[in-house]
């Protein structure tokens, strides 16, 4: 193939997974690496953007009036060490795809989030994380190396531990365009998991249970219950777990005779037009009130595939629409270890403010990892969604905004879709590093997003 | 960029003296609104708002924009998006004019509808061709419920408001899909100093409540917005009351 043909392109609008700010941008499909090449050389004044399956909540994979540049084409898994447990990869391949490759032979992704269905890129360049991240850290801690694009069409081969390693994993994208990656993998014995369930009647509950036992569990979460109020204020439901080893498997079972299928289903998809309004406090209420009365007081090595365990939203096709046309913002911060207070503080402010939130998890990160925009810090994070029509709604989360800057904290900018620019910086001391090396790969500012245009990185 | 809520950050104002349009700016950079134009003829009332709106705390810089010149709107507004992108434009400017003086002056009701309409019939497709090239923003347009029916008391007024409603509606069809969002404001009688001294209609508003939709309408994408809400009923009535009737009404 030559250098010059032309990748598919086509105007259309962009939104997040959150469905809120469209813009219009030209989307740009390469299917080679010359191709992606020939978009990142020809994407004109208003710059370009990778995007992998727009799970991103808000505007990060968008790029007003410029091109976008949509990585699902570049999807080849070019390479699996079986024995020694790494993959290469394209930055297109989904999640869902290296686990269909991966788990017949015994491996396992290192880190995923609560949907299968991320590119390996986009993975990179938010430096997502997972239930796991109190022992395995984010997505980049188990990336070998990677292929990066960038503005002056060069394509570089960055390893970690370099300033440009650490600039890309958690980036956004602006960097470069991920072209492959090598990634780490996680052994495991069968594709079940075994998942100790309980409840715990109080915020203070949840803490303490967390923080006494999270350390026996490979895997942990906490739901939280954040229309409870007075003192079954921050009730929940913790969720715990590891890969089920074969000899927990049950004899003469079915598991047992396939134990590393992958099995999933899929719910029929959520119709594209529902009203505003279905989620309101009455129905989420509702909602939590089963959720939490149906979870078992204490259950101890139960048995759950993989789909169910990590990904029960991916059973519902499109439930984003849920929210109707108004979209919804995804609030998710962290705040350190010693800042419990502020976490106290929060979320009793969220249960007195009754935000109809019916998807509402708290977990324990662990160590971070060295990506200057990466998220996770030692401490506590909450996320949450809510309707974007909420009355009030902008105004609460700038206040709440000021709580986690204030205790040291910072907002995910994967999710994020209306923090005030000026908090930025104190919720991200390397930001001036970031700039600055971007300033330097890339002076024409070729790489720009909806997000860096609002948030000024 | 516009957030989550369709709050922008940064703002042109075409009638940059306009008190609802000073009113939506002051809220607007309450909220995520950093950097405002107010364009307009050169004035001292046009930089006694830039002024004021700088004491709290936006970035405020005025350019010269007559409406009745639109042989310099593409100057005018080129200007403006050539520093950078501009993620709402508030289409304000407008004048009353006076009915019974202007239908002996056939000339002074010309300057009403070259005013109100065509003055906007040029900026808006100036606007509305720049916000089309960086892919996202929101025309904001305010028309007047006098635009809905003629009216005896103000129908030069209201014409030139019809004409520059209907406008605006099409260049929303015509825009949709482009990332750029045309909303129509379509306000009741308004206290201000346009209807100083003249006897209030039922439903009267403020600037202030005027603001107050235009921050609920960014932030639901819609298309029309009435301030109050209950003349979307009321004027739905009116429009279809027969000519018989509606003549003899005391409005």
């Amino acid at each position: 193939m030559s250098a010059d043909t032309v990748p598919d392109a086509d105007w259309g609008t962009v939104t997040g997974w959150g469905r809120t700010a469209p813009t219009a941008a030209l989307l740009v499909r390469p299917r080679t690496y010359e191709e992606a090449a020939v978009a990142v050389r020809d994407c004109g004044a208003r710059g370009g953007i990778a995007r992998g399956l727009g799970r991103a909540y808000g505007d990060a994979a968008q790029n007003a009036g410029g091109a976008v540049l949509d990585m699902t084409a570049l999807d080849r898994v070019h390479a699996v060490d079986v024995a020694g447990g790494t993959v290469l990869c394209d930055a297109g391949v989904s999640l869902h795809r290296l686990m269909e490759v991966l788990l017949p032979l015994g491996w396992f992704v290192p880190v995923t989030p609560g949907t299968r269905y991320v590119t390996v890129g986009g993975a990179i360049g938010a430096d997502i994380h997972g239930k796991n991240h109190h022992v395995s850290g984010s997505f980049t801690r188990h990336v070998v190396s990677l292929e990066l694009l960038t503005a002056d069409g060069r394509v570089r081969t960055v390893a970690p531990g370099t300033p440009l390693f650490d600039a890309t994993a958690g980036g956004m994208g602006l960097t470069g365009v991920i072209l492959t990656a090598t990634l780490r993998l996680q052994p495991v014995e069968t594709a079940l998991m075994s998942v100790d369930t309980e409840r715990a009647g109080d915020l203070d509950d949840l803490m303490a249970r967390l923080t006494a036992t999270d350390h026996r569990y490979r895997y942990s979460v906490a739901w939280i219950d954040l229309l409870a109020r007075g003192r079954a204020t921050g009730r929940a439901v913790l969720t715990r777990g590891d890969h089920a080893p074969l000899d927990a498997l049950p004899a003469r079972s079915r598991a047992r005779h396939a134990p590393l299928a992958f099995r999933t289903s899929r719910l029929p998809a959520t119709p594209d037009f529902l009203p505003g309004g279905l989620l309101s406090r009455t129905t989420v209420g509702l909602f939590n009130e089963v959720w939490y009365r149906k979870a078992p007081r204490e259950s101890r090595g139960r048995l759950q595939r993989i789909a169910t365990f990590f990904h029960p939203l991916d059973g519902v096709p499109h439930w984003n629409r849920v929210y109707g046309r108004g979209g919804f913002v995804q609030y998710q911060f962290v705040v350190g270890h010693g800042r419990e207070e502020a976490l106290r503080r929060i979320v009793r402010r969220i249960s007195a403010r009754r935000c109809p939130s019916f998807l509402a998890v708290l977990k324990r990160f662990g160590a971070a990892d060295p990506g200057w925009l990466s998220f996770p810090v030692p401490g506590w994070t909450l996320a949450l969604d809510i309707p974007a029509g909420l009355p009030g709604l902008g105004a609460f989360l700038d206040e709440l905004d000021e709580e986690v800057a204030d205790a040291g904290g910072r907002v995910y900018l994967a999710k994020d879709s209306r923090l005030r620019p000026e908090l930025l910086a104190a919720m991200y001391p390397r930001l001036d590093d970031f700039r600055t090396l971007r300033a330097e790969l890339d002076p024409r500012g070729v790489f720009v997003s909806d997000l860096a245009r609002r948030l000024a990185l | 960029m516009k957030d989550a809520f369709g709050l922008p950050q940064s703002l042109l104002v075409l009638g940059g003296t306009s008190e609802i349009a000073l009113a939506t700016v002051r809220r607007l950079v309450a909220r995520r609104t950093r950097t405002v134009w107010l364009a307009g003829r050169p004035s001292p009332a046009l930089d006694a708002a830039a002024g004021q709106l700088r004491g709290l705390g936006a970035e405020v810089r005025t350019v010269a924009f007559d409406a009745l010149d639109p042989e310099g709107h593409e100057a005018a507004l080129g200007k403006v998006f050539a520093e950078g992108d501009i993620d709402l434009v508030l289409l304000a400017f407008g004048i009353l004019g006076d009915q019974a003086h202007d239908e002996r002056e056939p000339l002074n009701a010309v300057r009403v509808a070259q005013t109100n309409y065509t003055g906007a019939v040029s900026a808006g497709l100036v606007a509305a061709r720049s916000l089309q090239a960086q892919g996202h923003g929101s025309l904001v347009v305010l028309s007047s419920v006098a635009g809905e029916r003629a009216r005896r008391a103000n129908f030069i007024y209201g014409s030139s408001k019809a004409g520059l409603d209907t406008f605006a509606q099409g260049l929303g069809d015509a825009l949709h899909g482009t990332g750029v969002h045309v909303m129509v404001v379509r306000p009741g009688f308004v206290r201000s100093r346009m209807t100083e001294g003249m006897a209030e209609a039922p439903l009267a508003t403020t600037p202030e409540a005027v603001a107050t939709a235009i921050e609920l309408g960014l932030r639901r994408r819609s298309e029309t917005v009435w301030v109050p809400g209950a003349l979307r009923v009321v004027m739905s009535a009116v429009r279809h009351l027969p000519r018989a009737v509606f003549r003899r009404l005391p409005v």
